[in-house]
């Protein structure tokens, strides 16, 4: 049996897959998150379900492409019934979804979530009476602390057996008349089966002017359209407005109605939590805490880091001794064997130590609900740049994992905008990054340096931004974002993303860098390493930086952490100081943050905005790249 | 007398009469609860002609200064 999970954004259907999947799915307090669809298989009464989770969507009518990735699953997917899952305490605007859902006439199961935060808010809801009027069963859940779960998927389970499907509900006379006329139309012209959906719901997406369902049209039937024209005048003339406010009107009726006839209010709790707005969001103490937030999680990400980084060090590096003991140092073995050991021990000494404060931080302010209040607070900075507050979205998770950032652009409506963003997003210092800056210029230069380095780098994403938005002009649709009540983030939950994010790294990185110091180690033996020096060397000599450096390069572009990693293995030292002064480390570090995004991202890219613009980005972070560690070579 | 959101002082309650725009704008916001007739509170307005934080149907939603232009109201 399958079984999907469809509801507005943030209503917390990856946390009610997790829950049953394992932490697999990243959940986080911004509508929007998920913009792929997940898939997880379980058992259920001795039965293999098959449960999917898809991205939130407002409505059926779909505007962002992961609005449009769920409602596609959900046409084309076999899905054997739905569980529609809902915000209890936004009762009112989900049933808008619900209805439309209802109006697709598949089996479904309705979970009304965070039913607490709803107590909460004083909205005491009649379970049973909401059934009833909707002809589904109803199931309260508190999906975070795993309650109602169980009792959610075996009322999914027995009534996706039966295959039953809800009521739908009526609109006003005089709408359900036209609603009918047109249905007839498409049933004789047998249109509905093409898009697997039944009349009256392709009736009604046609009234809404659903830009879906209506450019396939045009390019095929002239009659029928005129038809639906027809109708759409109709309801127009005799309301007064476009049809497609008559529908959506009709349709925010019928779930007030609802809502009022299930909902009894009392007085909402005071909590704490809620003034946190009144600082977060201010004109003037919102950007300063913003500052303070930033500036203190900084620090605590290299005061942790440094704490653990030597020590681990000098672990590792008692290690190579002892294997000299045991094999000649003159052997090929021996050479393989240290360069493992010196890969691996930038892997676990270095990069770790930064890595795991870093994403357990932001894990605790994605799931506290900050993202969505920085967008509120920088939509007018992003204006500037031809973008709007919710690509800053991308760009924090950017600090975390380019690939997700890129994804992330998603969220935003237009093409143009997706694109300015993914680039941008890919000259954003992700973890693997911030351990290069971490590792070598705070660590060896100064905390303020590396500091210096971040805020450069805004300089030059703004100053791109400027570039690229004056080269596609194009006015950006505005800022429409929902900004989700606070929640009190769960260290369970954050160790658990933190760990989901740390795994990439873990079993993607390792292997590779294993692979990388091995393929190092040989052509160092061999003496081969010579070759590709040489082939960098115009590179190296205008940027001033040592000959070996150039292997590294290839080798950052699998994963930008390697080229440190591997810096260390040719240089034959951990202590980096030694060897290179801090104008060479400072220009090493601002090429390789900028130079060509790691093959991951430009695999990434090249779905998200195809292979012109992948091969563009390649080439300008490049020339950017080339361009700002030759000024940093002579001005620093 | 109908004036846009934007023109709305802080805690300043208003009632949407129309939406200026396309059939994409009225569609979004219409998904968040803001149609002809609903009641909107104005809780926020950002510096530098940044964003408004609205409040509707017990839910805080944030609107660019340009979307905020195109929603018609009248003031409570």
């Amino acid at each position: 049996m399958k079984i999907a999970l469809m509801g507005q954004p943030n209503s917390g259907k990856s946390t009610i897959f997790n829950s049953v999947a394992g932490y697999k799915a990243v959940t986080s307090n911004f509508p929007g998150k998920t913009v792929q669809y997940t898939l997880t298989k379980f058992n259920l009464f001795g039965q293999a379900i098959e449960l999917v989770d898809l991205p939130g969507t407002y409505s059926l009518t779909s505007f962002d492409l992961a609005e449009l990735e769920a409602r596609k699953y959900l046409l084309n997917g076999n899905v054997d019934i739905v569980i529609n899952v809902i915000d209890a305490s936004l009762l009112s605007r989900s049933l808008e979804l619900t209805l439309q859902l209802l109006e697709l006439k598949v089996p479904m199961v309705i979970c009304l979530n965070m039913i607490d935060e709803a107590v909460r808010k004083g909205i005491k809801i009649d379970i049973e009476k909401l059934s009833k009027i909707l002809g589904v069963p109803v199931v309260s859940a508190i999906a975070v602390k795993g309650k109602g779960i169980k009792e959610l998927f075996s009322t999914a389970y027995k009534r996706g057996e039966k295959k039953k499907i809800g009521k739908t509900l009526n609109f006003s006379k005089d709408v359900e008349e036209v609603i009918e006329k047109l249905s007839a139309q498409i049933k004789e012209k047998q249109i509905s089966k093409e898009f697997n959906v039944p009349e009256r719901f392709l009736a009604i997406k046609y009234l809404e002017n659903d830009r879906y369902f209506m450019e396939d049209f045009k390019n095929r039937d002239k009659k029928i359209f005129k038809e639906i024209n027809y109708f759409q005048n109709l309801l127009k003339e005799v309301h007064g407005r476009p049809s497609d406010v008559v529908i959506s009107s009709e349709r925010h009726h019928l779930s007030m109605n609802t809502y009022e006839s299930v909902v009894s209010l009392t007085k909402p709790q005071v909590s704490l939590i809620n003034y946190l707005d009144n600082v977060l969001m201010h004109p003037i103490l919102g950007y300063i805490s913003l500052g303070l937030i930033f500036y203190l999680f900084f620090n605590l990400i290299f005061g942790m880091g440094k704490i653990a980084e030597e020590p681990l060090l000098d672990y590792f590096y008692r290690l190579i001794p002892l294997v000299g003991k045991s094999i000649n140092t003159d052997t090929l073995l021996f050479s393989v064997i240290s360069g493992i050991i010196q890969g691996l021990a930038g892997g676990i000494a270095i990069v770790l130590p930064y890595l795991f404060p870093f994403l357990f931080g932001l894990a605790i302010l994605e799931d506290l609900g900050y993202l969505p209040r920085i967008a509120f607070l920088l939509d007018a900075f992003l204006h500037k740049i031809g973008l709007h507050g919710k690509a800053i979205i991308p760009f924090i998770l950017g600090y975390g994992c380019t690939v997700p950032a890129i994804m992330a652009t998603r969220i935003l409506e237009s093409e143009r905008d997706r694109f300015i963003a993914s680039v941008l997003a890919t000259m954003i210092p992700c973890a693997a990054r911030m351990t290069i800056i971490f590792a070598l210029v705070a660590f060896y230069i100064s905390p303020q340096a590396a500091l210096a380095v971040y805020i450069l780098n805004i300089i030059v994403i703004i100053i791109s931004g400027k570039i690229l938005s004056r080269l596609l002009p194009e006015v950006t649709p505005g800022m429409i974002l929902e900004i989700p009540a606070y929640h009190i983030p769960s260290i369970k939950v954050a160790l658990a993303k933190t760990w989901l994010r740390m795994k990439e790294f873990i079993f993607v990185a390792w292997p590779l860098l294993i692979v990388g110091s091995t393929i190092l180690s040989l052509l160092q033996y061999y003496k081969m390493d010579m070759v590709v020096n040489k082939f960098f060397s115009p590179l190296t000599s205008l940027l001033g930086l040592p000959v070996v450096v150039g292997t590294t390069l290839i080798f950052g572009v699998l994963r930008k952490e390697l080229s440190m990693l591997m810096l260390i293995q040719a240089i034959g030292t951990s202590n980096v100081a030694a060897v290179m002064s801090t104008t060479q480390i400072m220009t090493f570090t601002i090429f390789v943050i900028f130079y060509v995004p790691c093959v991951a991202t430009i695999a990434v890219l090249w779905k998200e905005i195809g292979s012109k613009r992948t091969l563009f980005t390649v080439f300008f972070t490049f020339l950017l790249a080339v361009i700002l560690a030759t000024i940093t070579r002579f001005v620093y | 007398m109908t004036i846009t959101l934007d023109a709305i002082g802080e805690n300043k309650k208003a009632k949407v009469v129309s939406i200026s725009g396309g059939w994409g704008i009225r569609q979004r916001l219409g998904c968040l609860g803001i149609h002809p007739g609903d009641i909107i509170m104005v809780k926020r307005s950002a510096i530098m002609r940044g964003p408004i934080l609205i409040s509707v149907h017990g839910n805080q939603v944030a609107l660019g200064r340009g979307v905020a232009g195109r929603v018609m109201v009248e003031a409570e």
